[in-house]
């Protein structure tokens, strides 16, 4: 049914699958969120207390979480695609898999900053 | 013939689109995430919020391009999914199509309301 190629487990286990995974997911993810995020911003044409109503929502631990993963997955898919640019536009020079390592650090780092900033 | 070449060349520019949309959001997103740390610090209040965002002219600026890039970029994306997991059925646009929409509509009305503060 899916117009992928199918791809044997030797592909699968491949660190550049990894990385298209992780950026199809935090994309697909991203983008279910973002019209929630400008509802929830648009409330602000409500003036500033039934702004502050609808951010309260933002006080639940649910809510914290998925800020939280969010954080992580922008970063994710920030990093990922700043690997992609650069493969497709830069000199040709391999699968950039020093560039998957740094978007996994730099997924880490940003969740471990929300962490430490958040209360 | 025609319509596969045609086909191709809407490919093409949507690959396009979406990388140049890709280089704008990854300033936009970079800026974004140092932002949320900022932000988020103490917890976030509607009064914080607007207090920095309210007539702020840059920041409103700012934002609606970054608005305007996940219009592009977002519905590519989702669309691309789509049709490669399922190619035959139609679903590809229609969603695509949706999602672009509440993105250009809910995002410049979240830009609109923060700029204003609601006194419009």
């Amino acid at each position: 049914m899916s117009s992928r190629p199918r791809l044997d487990s030797r592909a699968k286990s491949h660190l550049s699958y990894f990385a298209y995974a992780c950026h199809r997911f935090s994309g697909l993810l991203l983008a279910s969120f973002i019209p929630l995020h400008f509802l929830m911003l648009s409330q602000s044409l409500r003036g500033a207390q039934g702004f502050e109503q609808s951010l309260a929502l933002t006080d639940l631990r649910v809510f914290k979480f998925g800020e939280w993963a969010l954080v992580i997955l922008l970063a994710v898919h920030l990093a990922g695609g700043l690997r992609v640019l650069i493969m497709e536009f830069g000199p040709w020079n391999g699968l950039r898999k020093g560039w998957i390592q740094l978007s996994t650090l730099f997924g880490i780092a940003c969740g471990l900053l929300f962490l430490y900033f958040a209360n | 013939m025609g319509q596969a070449m045609n086909q191709g060349v809407l490919q093409a520019k949507l690959w396009y689109a979406q990388r140049i949309s890709a280089m704008v959001l990854g300033i936009c997103v970079a800026v974004h995430l140092v932002m949320i740390f900022y932000a988020i610090r103490g917890g976030l209040t509607a009064q914080e919020i607007l207090g920095r965002t309210q007539g702020n002219v840059l920041f409103a600026f700012f934002y609606e391009v970054f608005v305007l890039a996940c219009f592009i970029h977002a519905p590519i994306g989702i669309s691309n999914i789509l049709q490669e997991t399922f190619p035959k059925s139609a679903i590809a646009k229609p969603v695509a199509g949706a999602l672009g929409l509440l993105i250009l509509i809910l995002g410049s009305a979240a830009v609109l309301g923060v700029y204003t503060g609601g006194a419009l």
